[in-house]
C-alpha cells in the first residue's frame, strides 16, 4: 500500500519538475509589474504548469484565492503589515499587490530568495531589503478562524457539561466526549503516568483538536477550508516548539541525568569524550524537529498527491481535450481515494503528534525507579 | 525551498494565536470539562461502591435473618421440649404430692379413729367407773343404814388391817 502510494509520489514528482523546466522559458517573460494586463494574457497563453499549480495551494499566500473565471482572479484581500526601516510600519490590503504591482515600494518577488514574499524595491524595481513582514496570510486567518472555532466549540461543550451536571452527554458533547475521554485516558495517562497526567492533559487535547480540525479544514477545498495550515513548516514548528519548551521547563532531575550522565552506559562513553551525553542532548533537540517534519511532510505530501491527480486532467487536457476528458474520471476516481485516505491520516497525525508530546512529556516527568 | 522555509511573520502569529487558544481553552473549556468528567466517575464508582456495600448488607440481613430463624427455631424446640418437661414434672410432682397427701390423710384419719377410739374407750371407762362408784355408793349407803352393821365394818375393816 504505501509502496504504491510512494510509486505515486515519484512519479509526480518527475512530473512536476520536468514541467517546471518545460516552462521555465514563459515565467521569464512575466516579471515585469508595469504590464499587469499583458501578463495576464501571458498567463493563458503559457498553459498549465502543475508545479506552479500545485505549489500555489500549499503555499501561504497574502490574499485568499478564491477562485478564477476566464482570468479573473476573485480573492479575499487580508491586510499586508509590514515594518521597514525606511517606512517604519505600513499597512494595507492585499489586492494592492495582485498580479505584481508595486505600492507604496512594496512587491511579491517573483524569484530569488524571497519568492513569493514581499521585498522593499526602489524607483528603478530594484531590491532593497525584505521587511519584517507580519502581515495576517491566507494561514494566519485560517488559524485564527480555527482558533475562534474551537473556542467556540469547546466553550459550549464546556457549558453544557456545567449545564447538564450528572447527566449523560448530548449533542456535541457526546461527539466530543470519546475523543477527550480517548486522550485522557489511552494517551496522556497511559504515556505520562497517573501521577502527572493531569498537569499536561489540557495541552494534550488542545494541540490533538487544533491539528485535527486544521488537518479536515485542510481538506476542504472551500473557504474557510483549504488552506494547508498543518502543511505549513512554520506552524508545525510553532507546535514543537510548544512541546519543546513544556518538556524543557518540566524536565524534572532524573530526566537531567538521563542526558547528561546517562545510566547503564559504560563509563568510557561519558567521561574523556562525553559521546553519549552529546547524542543524547541532540536527541532533546531531534524530537521536536522530527515532530515539526513529520506533521508537515505528512499533511503536504497528502495535498501535493490529491493536486497531482487533478493536474493529470490539465496535463492531458493540454494535449488533447479528448485525452483530458478520458483521464478525468481516474483521477477524479484516485483524487477521492487519496482525500478518504486523507482524512485517516489526518487523525492519525494528530494522534501521533500528541502521543508523541505526552511520551516526551512523559520523559520529562518520569520518577526514578 | 519556499516549502520548508519557515517564516517569521507566520510564526509569530501562530505563536500569539495558539498561545491565546491554550489559555482560553485550558481556563474556560478543558478545567470545566475534566473536570466534570472527573465528577462524575468519582460518582458513578462512589454509587458502584454504594450499591455493592448495600448488597453486602442485603445479604449479610438476611444470612442474620436466617440465623435469627433458626435460632428461634431451636429456643422454641427447647422451650417446647423444657415445657414438656415441666408438665411431666409438674405432673409428677402432684402426684407425688397427692399420694403424700393421700397417705396423711390416711395417717390422719387413722389416727383420728383412734383418738376417738380411745377417747369413746376413755369416756366408757369413766362412766363404768362412775357407774361402779354410783352403785358402790348405794351399796353402801344400804350397808351402812344402822350403826351395828357399821361398827361390823369398820371392825372388819380394822382386822384386815396387818398391823405387824
Amino acid at each position: 500500500m504505501y509502496k504504491i502510494l510512494l510509486n505515486i509520489t515519484f512519479v509526480l514528482a518527475i512530473l512536476i519538475f520536468n514541467q517546471k523546466n518545460i516552462f521555465a522559458n514563459d515565467n521569464s517573460a512575466e516579471k515585469d509589474p508595469e504590464l499587469p494586463q499583458e501578463h495576464n494574457e501571458e498567463h493563458e497563453k503559457e498553459g498549465f504548469n502543475p508545479g506552479d499549480f500545485i505549489f500555489d495551494h500549499i503555499r501561504d499566500s497574502y490574499g485568499w484565492h478564491l477562485y478564477s473565471y476566464k482570468g479573473h482572479h476573485v480573492a479575499i484581500p487580508l491586510p499586508v503589515i509590514l515594518y521597514s526601516k525606511t517606512k517604519g510600519f505600513i499597512s494595507f490590503w492585499s489586492f494592492k499587490l495582485e498580479h505584481g504591482h508595486t505600492y507604496h515600494g512594496f512587491k511579491i518577488a517573483h524569484e530569488g530568495d524571497y519568492e513569493n514574499k514581499i521585498i522593499e524595491v526602489d524607483n528603478y524595481g530594484e531590491f532593497i531589503a525584505r521587511p519584517l513582514d507580519i502581515s495576517i496570510t491566507k494561514n494566519v486567518t485560517a488559524i485564527l478562524f480555527s482558533c475562534f472555532f474551537l473556542i467556540f466549540i469547546f466553550v459550549s461543550v464546556a457549558n453544557s457539561y456545567k449545564k447538564r451536571e450528572g447527566l449523560p452527554p448530548k449533542g456535541l458533547q457526546s461527539l466530543f466526549e470519546p475523543l477527550i475521554l480517548f486522550i485522557r485516558d489511552d494517551v496522556a495517562k497511559s504515556s505520562i503516568g497517573e501521577k502527572h497526567y493531569e498537569r499536561f492533559t489540557p495541552f494534550l487535547l488542545t494541540i490533538f483538536f487544533f491539528i485535527l480540525l486544521n488537518n479536515l479544514l485542510g481538506l476542504v477545498p472551500l473557504f474557510p477550508g483549504g488552506a494547508n495550515v498543518t502543511g505549513n513548516i512554520t506552524v508545525t514548528m510553532a507546535l514543537a516548539l510548544f512541546t519543546f519548551f513544556i518538556t524543557t521547563i518540566t524536565g524534572n532531575k532524573n530526566y537531567w541525568s538521563h542526558i547528561f550522565n546517562t545510566p547503564g552506559v559504560p563509563w568510557w562513553l561519558k567521561l574523556p569524550l562525553p559521546l553519549i551525553p552529546f547524542i543524547e542532548l541532540f536527541g532533546v533537540f531531534i524530537k521536536p524537529f522530527v515532530l515539526m517534519i513529520r506533521l508537515f511532510a505528512n499533511i503536504s505530501a497528502g495535498h501535493i498527491i490529491v493536486l497531482g491527480f487533478f493536474s493529470l486532467i490539465f496535463i492531458f487536457g493540454n494535449m488533447s481535450p479528448g485525452l483530458g476528458m478520458a483521464v478525468s474520471p481516474v483521477s477524479v476516481l484516485f483524487a477521492i481515494f487519496m482525500s478518504v485516505l486523507e482524512i485517516l491520516v489526518a487523525f492519525i497525525q494528530a494522534y501521533v503528534f500528541t502521543i508523541l508530546s505526552a511520551i516526551y512529556f512523559g520523559m520529562a516527568s518520569e520518577e526514578d525507579h | 525551498m519556499e516549502l520548508i522555509k519557515p517564516d517569521l511573520g507566520l510564526l509569530f502569529w501562530m505563536i500569539v494565536s495558539f498561545s491565546i487558544l491554550l489559555y482560553v481553552l485550558i481556563k474556560f473549556a478543558w478545567k470545566p470539562i475534566l473536570k466534570a468528567l472527573r465528577d462524575r466517575e468519582q460518582s458513578i464508582s462512589k454509587s458502584l461502591l454504594a450499591a455493592k456495600r448495600a448488597k453486602d448488607e442485603m445479604a449479610k440481613i438476611e444470612f442474620g435473618n436466617e440465623k435469627i430463624t433458626q435460632l428461634a427455631k431451636l429456643e422454641k424446640d427447647s422451650l417446647l421440649k423444657e415445657a414438656k418437661e415441666l408438665k411431666n414434672k409438674i405432673i409428677e410432682e402432684a402426684r407425688e404430692d397427692a399420694k403424700l397427701e393421700a397417705k396423711k390423710i390416711i395417717k390422719e384419719a387413722r389416727q383420728g379413729v383412734e383418738q376417738e377410739k380411745n377417747k369413746v374407750i376413755n369416756e366408757i371407762k369413766n362412766q363404768i367407773a362412775t357407774l361402779s362408784v354410783d352403785i358402790a355408793e348405794n351399796i353402801l349407803k344400804q350397808k351402812l343404814e344402822d350403826k351395828s352393821k357399821q361398827k361390823k365394818l369398820i371392825d372388819d375393816l380394822v382386822k384386815d388391817i396387818d398391823l405387824n
